[in-house]
């Protein structure tokens, strides 16, 4: 199945054109890489697929349902897990989680039970009393994509889930999202390039709001004539942006 | 059950800053203090504890609107914010999410409040539970006007206008701190204007039994409260959108 299509998806800003005519499909249950230099548009797009900015022209749509149309249908089966930690910093590691759980419509008994289970799938158990303002950096962006998969969505998006860990951390991350990606729908942005080849089915690549190539790792790399993956980034990025 | 969630997590975070809870409390509460020292060694009939207890509960009052615009100015800015932002939330949910939990709050306030004014020689009367319920429109206006400067300021510019402009013109304006009709002219014309005299007016009127008297000033009150919140909902609704580009 189909988990987005979009058709000439654009967004402008008082006449500068973040995101131009996107054209892409992605498959349930695949693990999409978007890349692209600051201002390459990347945002923009995830802004526009989670409903949270409204297409200028074009359309998108999150299991067939149209995100200029739909969102309602739309906003209870997908999540984000923002760049910068988001959490409530008063609150505890638990609270946090009940509090995602209730927003998405589950009642305080069966939040209470999903917050338990994720807390133990997430290795959160030592700090679930903690307020979340005091956590580790790791812990905390730990809690953040818990927080987004509390509510059990069927598309994810992550925007730069291991900024600012190290490497033991990083790992960590890497392990918990590749298990996620058997269940479930996932649209990566990081500026890890390793990141993208190991986690990803298949990439993208934006330069200046126009996506310019799709497909594996393997394929964007023949396709640049490149060594490897990072040079055919550097390549496509450069010889478009000019 | 979204609301009453969002709700949880706010008063959660209001309550557990401790400075809100000094400022909010004990700030009204030494300035009770202080006048009754007052009052006691050069009495003065505006310092009179039945006369200074309303005007003292609406100043408390004032620093809900900090509360309340600090809140929602912080969460705009964050991350967390966009979380949020993309939940199954509607505008709706989110400003009664904001308001239901800091209207106990400010009902609390003033009961402790009028407490210390019982315990500083206020009489115990059926009047003092009357100026109570009378000041709720107030508490509403006041959470309106926080709603309202969350939603349109950053957080540093809700401290200089909730913290320092509105708790000081609230309490100049209001005729607590001395008889308006001392200063008169323009000065009182502006202060019968606007709600906080009046606030503080229906107050007193309900502490001295003067029934007739409540609703004139509380029609000033409940009308700055319905019409502040309806903008706040307007530009929290815009700000919103602005905020996500």
């Amino acid at each position: 199945m189909t988990a987005i299509r979009t058709e000439n998806l654009t967004k402008k800003f008082k006449g500068i054109t973040a995101v131009n005519n996107l054209n892409m499909e992605i498959m349930e249950n695949e693990l999409f890489a978007l890349l692209g230099v600051n201002g390459a548009g990347k945002t923009t797009t995830i802004k526009m697929l989670s409903c949270l900015i409204k297409p200028s022209e074009g359309d998108g749509y999150i299991f067939g349902k149209s995100i200029t149309k739909d969102s309602y249908n739309i906003k209870p089966i997908i999540n984000v897990s923002p760049q910068e930690t988001a959490v409530a910093p008063n609150l505890t590691v638990m609270e946090n989680l009940e509090l995602i759980a209730r927003i998405y419509g589950n009642d305080k008994n069966s939040s209470l039970v999903k917050t338990k289970n994720i807390i133990a799938s997430f290795g959160l158990g030592e700090v679930q009393k903690q307020k979340a303002k005091i956590l580790s950096g790791g812990y905390q962006r730990r809690l953040s994509i818990a927080m987004a998969l509390i509510s059990e969505p069927k598309l994810l998006f992550l925007d730069e889930p291991t900024l600012g860990l190290d490497v033991l951390a990083r790992r960590e991350l890497w392990k918990v999202i590749k298990k996620l990606k058997e269940n479930m729908t996932i649209i990566l942005t990081t500026h890890y390039l390793e990141e993208a080849v190991a986690l990803s089915d298949r990439i993208g690549i934006m330069v200046k709001g126009e996506l310019k190539i799709i497909g594996t790792s393997a394929e964007i790399t023949r396709k640049a004539n490149a060594a490897n993956f990072e040079d055919a980034f550097i390549y496509i990025s450069e010889s478009e942006a000019v | 059950m979204k609301i009453s969630a969002f709700a949880l997590r706010n008063s959660r975070e209001i309550l557990r800053d401790k400075l809100n809870l000094a400022f909010g409390l004990g700030f009204p509460l030494i300035v009770l203090l202080l006048l009754s020292a007052i009052q006691a060694n050069i009495p003065v009939e505006l310092f009179a504890i039945d006369h200074i207890t309303p005007g003292i509960a609406v100043f408390g009052l004032s620093f809900i609107s900090l509360f309340s615009g600090m809140l929602i100015a912080k969460d705009r800015t964050s991350s967390f914010m966009l979380r949020l932002y993309i939940s199954p939330m509607k505008s709706s949910d989110f400003i009664l999410g904001y308001t239901l939990p800091l209207l106990p709050m400010a009902v609390m306030q003033t009961i402790i409040c009028f407490i210390a004014a019982i315990a500083l020689g206020l009489t115990i009367s059926m009047n003092i539970l009357l100026a109570i319920i009378v000041l709720i429109p107030s508490a509403v206006l006041f959470i309106a006007i926080g709603l309202l400067c969350g939603s349109i300021f950053n957080d540093r510019q809700v401290g200089g206008i909730c913290g320092a402009l509105l708790t000081n013109l609230s309490a100049w304006l209001s005729g607590t701190w001395f008889d308006l009709s001392l200063v008169g002219g323009t000065f009182k014309k502006i202060a019968e204007l606007l709600p906080f005299s009046h606030a503080v007016d229906a107050g007193r009127a309900a502490m001295a039994g003067q029934f007739d008297m409540i609703i004139p000033h509380l029609i000033w009150v409940i009308g700055y409260a319905a019409v502040i919140l309806v903008l706040a909902i307007y530009a929290f609704t815009v700000k919103a959108k602005s905020d996500n580009k």
